[in-house]
């Protein structure tokens, strides 16, 4: 496929983004059971909802640029029994007020115990969170489907697709919250930090164990169920046109074996071996820049990424545009 | 099952690759109530623009013993379209009075989603409209009670110069399509996605009959006709020899 920047961007701002909201709540929930000792400020959680926010709102800017008519987005809601896509399109705006609505909770101080469970004290900056939580999964997963539904499109058409979008987007997000912390909470910063290093691992496993299955793929279509010939021998001599069609933009990425294979090698580096060198350094040494380090190698690393997840997955209708004449 | 499901049949046998299928689709469809199918420098070097119907080419085998074939494309009309559930608009819906799968330009934002699930390159985005296009199966003319019946047919049936495009109804087994399809090997594309296309494809056939040797002479063949007749020797006088003419 031909991998196309509005949704790279869209893809890895709101990871990063649903990342950041989770890194926020997980450090509260940890206080709620009194596992961390340190509860942050009201401004750490206003500001780093913020932060996640204006994450959330630039990728979906970045997605109209996808679309042919932006005007008529809002119809794109209309579909949300069958398709992905409009339960996305759903969930975005969805997970996004609630993201506000969280921010604002803990600006607004609303700390007071609505329950009391023994010791724990359940407050409304829990609910909304907790609500948040659910929103935030619902959209890791509407997105991933998006891509792993599409059952032709065997590269993305495993559980992996989600597990990898999802742990992706954690990974970015908790590193994200641990650079923010450097500033906003530095009292966390080493909780975050190791929070980061855990998830950028797991997600190395799964996106490492994608690399491996997709390696392993056979096409189950051929230019012989294309074309319903049977015979070992055929060669395409025209496509029947001369100056190319959407057909062979949208669906070829047009560039080298040996450059898909390099942006294959960058990635694994820029996501996963430099940001956790580099989110262990910064957490051992104190040298709190090589932990925001960590964040923009990590988010840069995440666009190869992406690019090389649209470009690697091979469409069946690419066999019928082997030749132009 | 819907009532009725209208496809085409195109028959491989006998398509000679002359691409009057996709001139004539063009022009019907490009002058159609939807507004004009775009190009983009139709005269230069580089020219690109929508179409609805294309008309590949393939050669099968390897010299002396090649063959070619020239194979039309465009939307089969799928029986279970997997581009029309991940359309998050509706702007692509299967009509369920005739099965035909279409696309409402007013709805359509231009997201391509429905042109990546469908296995066949079916679709196209008109680069310039921004909506997704595809066959109609002239829609706008099958129905068309101002034209005599007989032209009631896609434009593109009706170019086809070796009658190598069948339309009709593949759901009613006395139709001509669901006879050609029975009778001639009819198939679909890429059958192991399940999409189930309405449109189907008949093979290149070769006709041969198998002659045995004992079959050229009658085996019953009481008056001897067909014995071998005594030959004259070489210096007999000859039928020249004999007539004055
Ligand atoms: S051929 Fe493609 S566009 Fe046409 S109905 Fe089937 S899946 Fe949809
Ligand atoms: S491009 Fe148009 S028809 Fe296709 S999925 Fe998007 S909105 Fe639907």
């Amino acid at each position: 496929m031909h991998p196309a920047f509005s949704v790279i961007f869209l893809t890895t701002l709101i990871g990063t983004g649903q990342g950041l909201f989770l890194a926020l709540y997980t450090g509260q929930v940890y206080a709620f059971f009194h596992l961390l000792s340190e509860q942050a400020s009201k401004g750490f959680y206003l500001g780093g909802s913020l932060i996640a926010l204006s994450l959330l709102i630039a990728g979906l800017i970045a997605s109209f640029f996808h679309l042919g008519h932006p005007e008529r987005a809002w119809r794109s809601a209309a579909k949300w029994r069958t398709s992905w896509l409009s339960r996305e399109v759903l969930a975005l705006p969805a997970f996004m007020g609630m993201v506000l609505l969280y921010g604002a909770a803990h600006w607004l101080d609303w700390n007071q115990p609505l329950v009391t469970i023994g010791t724990l004290t359940l407050s409304a900056t829990m609910v909304f969170g907790a609500l948040g939580t659910v929103l935030c999964f619902v959209l890791f997963v509407c997105t991933a489907m998006i891509y792993a539904c599409l059952k032709f499109l065997q590269e993305w058409h495993s559980p992996l697709t989600v597990i990898n979008y999802l742990l992706l987007g954690s990974a970015s997000g908790f590193t994200l919250a641990t650079a923010y912390s450097v500033y906003a909470a530095p009292e966390l910063m080493g909780f975050y930090g190791k929070w980061a290093i855990i998830i950028t691992l797991l997600a190395m496993v799964t996106r490492v164990a994608s690399l491996m299955r997709n390696c392993k793929l056979k096409p189950k279509s051929t230019l012989q169920s294309a074309i319903g010939v049977r015979h070992n021998k055929i060669v395409q001599q025209a496509q029947g046109f001369m100056g190319g069609s959407f057909n062979t933009r949208e669906f070829f990425h047009g560039k080298s074996k040996i450059l898909l294979r390099s942006v294959k090698w960058v990635f694994l580096i820029t996501v996963f071996v430099l940001p956790l060198l580099l989110l262990a350094g910064g957490l051992s040494t104190s040298v709190t820049v090589l932990l925001s380090a960590a964040f923009l190698v990590q988010y840069a690393g995440l666009l190869a990424e992406r690019w090389f997840f649209f470009a690697q997955a091979n469409h069946p209708q690419n066999l019928y545009y082997q030749a132009i004449s | 099952m819907e009532m009725t499901q209208l496809a085409l049949v195109i028959d491989l046998n006998v398509c000679v690759g002359c691409h009057a299928c996709v001139t004539s689709c063009k022009e019907w469809n490009t002058s159609g109530q939807a507004g004009s199918m775009s190009d983009d420098r139709p005269y230069g070097a580089d020219p690109t623009g929508t179409f609805f119907n294309r008309v590949q080419t393939y050669e099968i085998g390897a010299f002396p013993n090649t063959e070619t074939l020239h194979f039309p494309k465009s939307c089969l009309h799928c029986e279970d379209p997997p581009c029309v559930p991940v359309c998050p608009t509706g702007a692509s819906y299967k009509r369920k009075e005739d099965g035909i799968v279409l696309v409402d330009y007013d709805k359509c934002i231009g997201c391509k989603y429905c042109s990546w699930a469908c296995p066949y390159g079916a679709r196209e985005i008109d680069e310039h409209q921004k909506v997704m296009k595809k066959c109609t199966l002239c829609v706008d003319r099958i129905y068309d009670q101002n034209l005599p019946e007989a032209e009631r047919k896609p434009a593109c049936v009706l170019a086809c110069p070796t009658s190598a495009r069948l339309f009709g109804d593949v759901h009613d087994p006395e139709s001509v399509v669901s006879a050609a399809i029975r009778e001639n090997g009819g198939y679909q594309l890429m059958p192991e996605w399940a999409t189930k296309p309405a449109s189907h494809y008949l093979p290149r056939r070769k006709t041969r009959i198998k002659i045995h040797a004992d079959e050229l002479s009658r085996a019953d063949n009481p008056l001897k006709k067909e014995r071998q007749l005594p030959q004259p020797g070489k210096s007999e006088p000859s039928l020249d020899d004999v007539t004055s003419w």
